[in-house]
């Protein structure tokens, strides 16, 4: 290799590092804003405006489900990641596939409790309460579709382009995105669905 | 080609992240289904069990260790929590200050 590949190669590292530390900034800002949601919805909590009590309105099974996409959809994806970087295109492609799968499921799951509230007459403009609800939990359905369709796009460059220094980037930047969701899920069922079963 | 300045992550990590979340998201559920605990001691439960799955997953999924975590990395974290805790703590503790006045 010469010299100049060399530092070509270098240049490019050192721009991919930039990159990761830019998308982690990004993550904290996006940290501030699901903390400001949850501490809106912890203040609305009581202004139900005489619609159902919250206790009524949710499923816990049904919560339940929706953690274990999730969490399962974490783990796959860190299987995907440790068959990146030993090298294995393929496994690393089919983990994807099980972490996109487990990631529309709980889509599903979501869309399915929001029609079925909307359907009960508890809609966003029914309260402050379920504004508050609704945007919340909503916004974190908005980042999972777009981490979906990351996903999508990462297992199309894994198949075109392969293992590149800036494909390897992209899919650890995912990660962080993925893992990062799911940690707002922890917020999301011990704030807003568990406590209201508390008797 | 130094292409490996990532965290070390290893097929143990995750499978050990998995098992500690999962516990932990069972035992909050257990309690809120089953009601063996008074509604304040299920309440400060909840609250552990919700930061101790918060560590386990920047540690395991996340692979953050603070000894071998990049400077300007671990300080955007621990700014991102310090502002979190003045803007939340904050509204909470005037919203709540303000809701007793109103009563």
């Amino acid at each position: 290799m010469t010299g100049i590949e060399n530092l070509l190669l270098e240049h490019q590292q050192e721009e991919l590092t930039n990159r990761e530390l830019g998308f982690w900034l990004y993550l904290m800002t996006d940290a501030i804003i699901f903390a400001l949601l949850f501490a809106t919805y912890v203040v609305m909590f009581s202004n139900t405006a005489g619609g159902t009590e919250p206790a009524q309105l949710f499923d816990l099974s049904h919560v339940g489900w929706e953690t274990t996409c999730l969490l399962l959809s974490s783990t796959s994806f860190g299987l995907a990641w440790l068959a990146v970087q030993a090298d294995k295109r393929q496994t690393a492609v089919l983990w994807l596939v099980v972490t996109c799968l487990l990631g529309v499921s709980f889509l599903g799951l979501e869309i399915k409790e929001f029609v079925d509230l909307i359907n009960q007459q508890a809609t966003p403009q029914r309260s402050g309460y379920l504004s508050a609800f609704f945007t919340l939990v909503a916004t974190h359905g908005l980042h999972v579709s777009i981490g979906l369709l990351g996903i999508l796009v990462m297992i199309g460059q894994l198949i075109m382009e392969g293992r590149t220094a800036p494909v390897i980037s992209r899919l650890f930047r995912l990660g962080l995105f993925w893992h990062f969701l799911d940690i707002i899920w922890i917020g999301i069922f011990s704030v807003v669905y568990l406590p209201v079963f508390i008797r | 080609m130094p292409m490996n300045h990532y965290p070390e992550s290893t097929l143990r990590d995750y499978l050990t992240g998995l098992v500690l979340a999962a516990a932990l998201t069972i035992a909050p559920f257990w309690l809120v289904i089953t009601h063996p605990l008074k509604s304040g001691a299920t309440f400060a439960l909840l609250a552990v069990c919700a930061l101790v799955q918060l560590l386990v997953h920047l540690r395991f999924f996340l692979h953050l260790r603070i000894s071998h975590m990049d400077r300007i990395w671990l300080g955007a974290l621990l700014f991102a929590g310090v502002l979190i805790l003045i803007m939340v703590g904050g509204s909470l503790w005037i919203m709540w200050d303000l809701n007793m006045r109103m009563v």
